[in-house]
């Protein structure tokens, strides 16, 4: 994938935000799951592992940034347009950039929804 | 390419009235289902489709006589009208015929009646699969279901927890194992389903129909069938484990042995909820599919959908822990996947809310479909809204086991499948028999259904809270909840008879009744090409697709495609043939020859079901028998229906087009069948690999020293020797395509015996250092993964050996390889496999 100037997208440009946001799941919850088994002592502190979730997390946000940033820039060159059902090469290529955009929203979303729990629990209870 | 095609047609003389008669009427003898008792080979989805959808509504009807006993049972407190074991088989019959053998069947059964009507194509490119699938279905939904006629069935709950089901003093007798099996044996139909589907949206889309043409329900197929593809096979994994378990006592959920039940809990929902997914996002693609139609304007916010189907997809494998919140996981795991379940409602959300703003932009039409699609909404919804509220900790804790989640799980399974594929069965009749149902019978149906449905489900909201828990055979008087129950159960058979309604309706005699009129409903997409009745070819000819509602935008559109204007009109060679196409734009690239009619199929499926049955009751001898017979019939299959080299390299398919009818490699449907399969195979592996390493989280001493077994060395001689036939197998596809055939041959040759050396060295590791799967969880997991990369390295041989025989038999050549391209495919995931398995067990307890 192309950061600047065009890309071509494809379904796989297409999933790549949410992808990001199942890495970030998987890691976070292995990680701490990790971390606290095999949960015999649950006041033990994971201060570590919530740090290193955080740090995770920022790096996501910042790949999902980019790719919606770049959906965005290429989709408004294109006239940012929501009518995307013509029968031309463009029309299909706003459509995925538009459709990328709404997912990498979603995403944005998701993944910072799932980096919720680190700021409530301090611990393995 | 918009408008009048007559140009192009005329220099083929299409206008002339008796040059399409005889094309008709070769197109019909070409697309003919079989006479007789040979009606049974058929493969067209217009006979397989329609089976596989019969088969899972009787399965239906089958569980929701089930659910009326239950309700019966439960109408008066301190009721005994059953036995309190016949009512544990029936709620978990119940249970899983709903989910196993109606919910998601009857997706796959629908997507392959319609998909290649909406998809302008002739038919599916692995028909033949589709049968395979079926007939798996048809099996093993008789065995699971026929055992409670014998007082045999399983009777622990529809997800089956270890150590109740693992224990022969709790559930004695074969309940388990019939479950077990016979629904592994229906995940392969499935995984079979999901496969045929994707290749077929991905490569048998119209010429012209660009990724942003699709239709709506192509995109929810397209979705569903990949979250089938990494949902089921971390539950076949579950169910190699349990199996074993059960059969030879290896400990995999045994804590007195360092098993843990929990694991099974976690590879089970890792399937479950997306199950849930699966499931209902078939339906709301058909309710996509209904409205635009209803409310006669395009959907507004296509885009929209596809980030809610895409979205949903995805966030929908992160909420498995939420059926898992009382097991005594930390909070902040639960954290993790509260969030998830909470953020799910974002895109699922979105879908409800284009659907309302199209209806309030379009003049609806209320006619009983749309009378479904409101009924299903306004359901689903509260369905919905319960599950935000379960999916909060807290609140779950106090509901989690009782009747308001069992209350909450039909609101979202009738709420969002049922009653869309009521919608869908109203709306796609005449698809399907060539006139509607009454309308009259359909607003009576669906008024008993929707008043029966709430009457039913809502006040178990009420008993849940009040403390009734779900599965329990009756309850005593001072609950409270008589009433409650009493209500609910007069409202199941108010639904149940609104379903019996639709049943009258749609197999009462018809008489002389004429049938429909085309495109009955006034739709604008592709399916309605259909003629009333159908002809089994599909469409007359393939249309070039520049809209995404053709029959209303496209002039002339169905004049143009039934003159055969369009692509493959004729059938000069008397071959079933459809049009393969690029993935982003719809480009043509090849004629593919699909098969026809044949037992084969059948013959597997029950070679292979024979196989499953066989081992449920432990006879072993017969169902090596039944393994060796099921691999012959598939390898006669294939052997006879795969990879036919054509009489010539390419042919006019029309309007000056010519297209090559074989292709190899990643440009044919078969090497992306190979790929997505072994995505799917590779999803199952790691299932297993995850036992590995959740034991190596829970226990301090897992793995044990590396002395323990299987040690280094055996592990890594048959990483060597996996490396040398992954490389066989590449080298002969290289060679063979080269023209050097002798050394391809000779390379294949090799490969076969290396492979099985390979595999023998792997096995020898576990064995000659004495580890005993019986006595602990780590040799019974070293050695689960061990056999199933032998097991791969196996039929890796056998597949090289294959290919040297389709060489030897001049059926593969330099130009024609599909064979050899697939199975070096095939090696490239093995060799995957292996480097994950002998690392895994050879290398990670030499590092910790």
């Amino acid at each position: 994938m192309q950061v600047f100037g065009k890309t071509q997208d494809n379904l796989w440009t297409l999933i790549a935000a949410p992808t990001i946001w199942g890495f970030h799941f998987l890691f976070s919850y292995f990680l701490a799951a990790y971390r606290c088994a095999p949960n015999a002592d649950i006041f033990k502190d994971i201060g570590g592992t919530r740090v290193a979730i955080a740090g995770v997390t920022i790096v996501c946000l910042l790949l999902i940034l980019l790719i919606l940033r770049r959906a965005w820039r290429e989709w408004r060159a294109e006239g940012g347009g929501y009518q995307n059902a013509k029968d031309t090469p463009e029309a299909r290529e706003r459509f995925l950039e538009f459709s990328t955009l709404l997912l990498a929203l979603l995403s944005l979303a998701a993944v910072l929804f799932e980096t919720m729990p680190i700021f409530v629990f301090w611990d393995c209870r | 390419m918009t408008g009048h095609m007559g140009d192009a047609a005329d220099q083929r003389d299409q206008e002339d009235e008796e040059v399409r008669r005889g094309q008709e009427e070769r197109l019909r003898e070409v697309w003919a289902a079989p006479k007789g008792w040979r009606y049974w080979s058929a493969v067209n989805n217009t006979e397989v489709g329609v089976w596989y959808t019969a088969l899972s509504f009787a399965f239906m009807l089958f569980a929701g006589v089930l659910a009326l006993i239950m309700r019966a049972q439960l109408a008066v407190p301190e009721n005994d009208l059953v036995s309190p074991s016949f009512y544990d088989q029936a709620f978990t019959l119940h249970g899983t015929a709903m989910m196993f053998l109606f919910a998601v069947p009857i997706f796959e059964a629908v997507a392959i009646i319609l998909l290649p009507q909406l998809l302008g194509a002739r038919d599916l490119p692995f028909p033949r699969l589709s049968a395979f699938g079926f007939w798996c279905f048809l099996i093993g939904g008789v065995f699971v279901m026929g055992s409670i006629f014998f007082g045999a069935a399983p009777s622990s709950g529809w997800f089956m927890y270890p150590p109740l089901t693992t224990d022969e003093t709790y559930t004695p007798g074969y309940g388990p194992d019939i479950w077990l099996l016979g629904l592994s044996f229906i995940e392969v139909a499935s995984l079979a389903a999901a496969v045929e589907l994707i290749v077929g949206t991905l490569k048998c889309r119209p010429p012209g129909m660009r990724l942003n043409l699709m239709p709506l329900y192509a995109w929810y197929v397209l979705v569903v069938a990949g979250m089938i593809l990494f949902a089921f096979p971390p539950l076949i994994a579950g169910d190699i484990l349990f199996e074993l378990e059960r059969m030879f006592d290896w400990p995999f959920f045994d804590p007195s042995r360092g098993g843990d039940p929990i694991l099974w809990q976690h590879l089970f929902w890792i399937f479950g909820h997306p199950e849930v997914y699966i499931v209902f996002l078939p339906a709301i693609a058909l309710v996509a599919m209904i409205v635009p139609t209803f409310a006669q304007r395009p959907i507004l916010g296509y885009s929209w959908i596809v980030l809610a189907a895409v979205g949903t997809g995805f966030i929908s494998f992160g909420l498995w822990v939420h059926h898992m919140y009382t097991t005594g996981l930390p909070s902040i795991s639960l954290g993790f996947f509260s969030a998830a379940s909470e953020a799910v409602a974002i895109p699922t959300g979105v879908q409800i809310f284009v659907f309302i703003a199209t209806l309030l932009t379009g003049r609806v039409i209320y006619s009983v479909p749309m009378l479904f699609v409101s009924g299903a909404l306004a359901n689903f919804v509260i369905g919905g809204l319960t599950g935000v509220m379960v999916a909060l900790v807290p609140f779950d804790w106090q509901a989690h086991d009782t009747y308001f989640i069992v209350a909450h799980l039909h609101y979202v399974l009738i709420g969002g499948m049922l009653f869309p594929v009521a919608a869908g069965v109203y709306y796609y009749w005449p698809l399907v028999a060539g006139r509607k149902l009454s309308d009259r019978l359909g607003r009576i149906a669906f008024w008993l259904m929707f008043i029966g449905f709430n009457v039913a489900f809502l006040p178990m909201h009420f008993s849940g809270l009040a403390g009734m828990p779900r599965r329990v055979w009756t309850y005593p008087e001072s609950l409270g909840v008589g009433t409650a129950n009493l209500i609910s159960s007069v409202g199941a058979f108010i639904f149940a008879a609104g379903i019996l309604v639709i049943v009258w309706d749609v197999l009462r005699p018809r008489g002389n009744e004429p049938y429909a009129k085309r495109n009955p409903w006034n739709a604008g997409t592709l399916e309605w090409l259909v003629e009333m009745p159908g002809e089994n070819w599909g469409v007359r000819s393939i249309p070039v697709v520049t809209s995404r509602y053709p029959i209303w935008e496209q002039p002339h559109f169905i004049e143009d495609v039934d003159k055969g204007r369009f692509y493959l009109p004729d059938a000069e060679e008397m071959k079933r043939e459809t049009i393969i196409t690029s993935v982003l734009d719809g480009t043509p690239l090849q004629c593919l020859r699909v098969p026809g009619p044949s037992f084969m199929p059948m013959v597997a499926a029950i070679f292979t079901g024979a196989v499953f049955i066989f081992t449920t009751f432990h006879w072993w001898a017969a169902t090596v028998v039944a393994m060796v017979l099921a691999a012959i019939s598939i390898m006669v299959w294939l052997w006879r229906g795969t990879a036919l080299i054509p009489e010539k390299p390419e042919k006019d398919v029309g309007l000056g087009l010519k297209l090559p009818l074989y292709k190899s490699g990643p440009h044919s449907v078969g090497w992306w069948a190979m790929f997505i399969t072994m995505m799917g195979d590779a999803t199952a592996f790691l299932g297993l690999i995850f036992g590995y390493y959740y034991f190596f989280t829970i226990h301090a001493d897992f793995p044990p020293p590396a002395t323990v077994g299987p040690g280094v060395l055996w592990p890594s001689v048959a990483f060597g020797l996996f490396a040398v036939a992954w490389a066989t197998a590449l080298g002969s596809r290289l060679s063979n395509q080269a023209g050097r055939v002798g050394l391809a041959r000779a390379l294949m040759a090799a490969g076969a015996v290396v492979a099985l050396a390979a595999s023998a060295a792997l096995l020898w590791g576990p064995y000659v250092t004495g580890l005993r799967p019986t006595a602990h969880v780590y040799p019974a997991t070293v050695w689960v993964i061990t056999i199933w990369t032998a097991a791969h390295g196996v039929a890796g041989s056998l597949m090289l050996g294959y290919c040297l025989a389709r060489s030897l038999a001049g059926r593969m050549t330099p130009e024609h390889d599909i064979d050899i391209s697939n199975v070096a495919l095939y090696w490239h995931f093995v060799g995957f496999t292996v480097i994950v398995a002998v690392a895994t067990l050879a290398y990670v307890p030499v590092l910790t």
